[in-house]
């Protein structure tokens, strides 16, 4: 459910695209052809599926975006997995366990949706456990009490939804599939968040506060989640040629500014913008300037928890060799039994 | 229990296709693929990764290895054969109107 909208250039991935536009390697005649019915599917929104031609940087581009947007799902259950143990009633730890449980499976539909353009499941863990490739940089970000987690679900989830609507519209078959999945199961996400905030709501004036601090410190991080402003999101305009990409991230920003204005209102919070308010002329919010420094400094490694949750995800998958190597071992010795049974 | 052949040398588990029946009455649909060490682990990978919500009645699993599937790039000519023939769809035929349906 948490993609980032904009495809961050993976850290492998900088010199070599770099190389490719520098020089453009000319198309033969067959390939021309190809790229002309490509084209032509694309303009006329068909769709395109696996062992098709396709132009490399597309598949390029989709790779580095699907296998970003599966990384982002699998790191994303990091810190809300954090508040299971300690969520407080059985209703709610169930709840959050099948969320996470939840998001574990975005991750599995999404790094099978990216293999069918070629690349495999090893080379895509290596390269998030490596640190080349990127994750939604708002999982960079501390889960410091349980309001966090309802805030978690209502802003993080309900930005990531408005991110993945257009999605299940995209170009390519395996990945819109998936979306299409993962926003069925998402609307619950958001729905458990903001009904966990009602109820805090309705507690105490410290329970309030909880809520409000949360919501102080998640605003600005879930504007960023969108990307950068259009005007400096050079590859944004490549991916909306190639049917990727549907809308635009300022659209896409601006779209769940006005759909969460209201949930606060009904909520009883405020979002920490003084800049916040309607424009009659434009028919939707202004809002004020989105701290984009921060924000690259969290993509580029520096946010308060980039180490850990990269730690994490290293550490549970060098637990769990022993696992799928007797998996595999007991697979093959059953195997074997069968062939000899047979024989 | 089946192990796709060749797979010794992995060190990922093989990729498997995954088909749910959604409901008894109807036929089973392909939903994704996921890696599994044999065909009983992939089953309760599948019903975990793709039942969560009661969306199937019944799993197949298939060793991705196994599917042979039709080249895209001859799409044309391996489909072309049934596009000129109109005359196996029953609006080819005029029938008079008084006949009603049929």
């Amino acid at each position: 459910m948490y993609t980032q909208s904009f495809s961050v250039p993976d850290g492998s991935d900088d010199a070599k695209s770099a190389g490719l536009k520098a020089v453009p390697k000319a198309l033969s005649a067959q390939d021309a052809v190809l790229q002309a019915q490509f084209d032509a599917r694309i303009d006329a929104d068909g769709r395109i599926e696996p062992r098709e031609w396709m132009p490399e940087a597309y598949r390029k581009t989709l790779v580095r975006q699907i296998s970003q947007h599966a990384h982002s799902e699998i790191v994303g259950m990091l810190p809300e997995g954090n508040w299971i143990s300690r969520a407080p009633s059985l209703k709610r730890k169930a709840i959050l366990i099948a969320k996470v449980q939840d998001e574990g499976g975005h991750g599995l539909y999404l790094y099978s949706a990216a293999e069918t353009l070629g690349t495999s499941r090893d080379q895509m863990l290596d390269a998030l456990h490596t640190g080349k490739a990127k994750y939604s940089s708002i999982f960079n970000y501390p889960t410091l009490n349980w309001a966090d987690v309802g805030v978690v679900g209502w802003l993080v989830d309900g930005a990531a939804i408005m991110n993945q609507v257009p999605l299940c519209r995209c170009s390519y078959g395996p990945y819109a599939r998936a979306m299409v999945r993962v926003c069925k199961e998402e609307s619950f996400h958001q729905r458990q968040g903001y009904e966990a905030l009602l109820v805090m709501m309705q507690g105490t004036a410290e329970q309030k506060a909880m809520v409000q601090d949360a919501v102080n410190r998640w605003w600005w991080k879930c504007l960023a989640m969108f990307g950068p402003p259009d005007a400096d999101s050079p590859n944004s305009a490549q991916g909306m040629r190639w049917g990727i990409k549907r809308i635009s991230n300022d659209d896409l920003r601006q779209k769940f500014v006005d759909a969460t204005v209201p949930q606060a209102k009904v909520l009883g919070v405020t979002l920490p913008d003084p800049d916040l308010k309607w424009n009659e002329a434009r028919q939707a919010h202004d809002y004020g300037q989105i701290d984009w420094d921060e924000f690259w400094a969290t993509v580029n490694g520096n946010g308060p928890c980039n180490k850990e949750r990269l730690g994490a995800r290293v550490k549970a998958w060098n637990d769990g060799a022993w696992v799928r190597e007797a998996a595999l071992a007991h697979a093959q010795k059953q195997q074997a039994r069968q062939m000899k049974e047979a024989a | 229990m089946s192990t796709p052949a060749n797979t010794a040398a992995l060190k990922e588990w093989p990729l498997w296709e995954v088909f749910v029946r959604s409901k008894q009455g109807l036929e089973h649909k392909h939903c994704g693929s996921l890696h599994a060490s044999d065909s009983e682990h992939a089953l309760q990978m599948a019903r975990d990764v793709y039942t969560r919500r009661q969306e199937g009645v019944s799993i197949w699993v298939v060793p991705s290895a196994s599917i042979s599937a039709s080249e895209p790039n001859d799409k044309p000519e391996f489909f072309d054969p049934a596009s000129d023939k109109v005359y196996r769809h029953p609006t080819f035929y005029v029938i008079p109107d008084e006949v009603g349906h049929m």
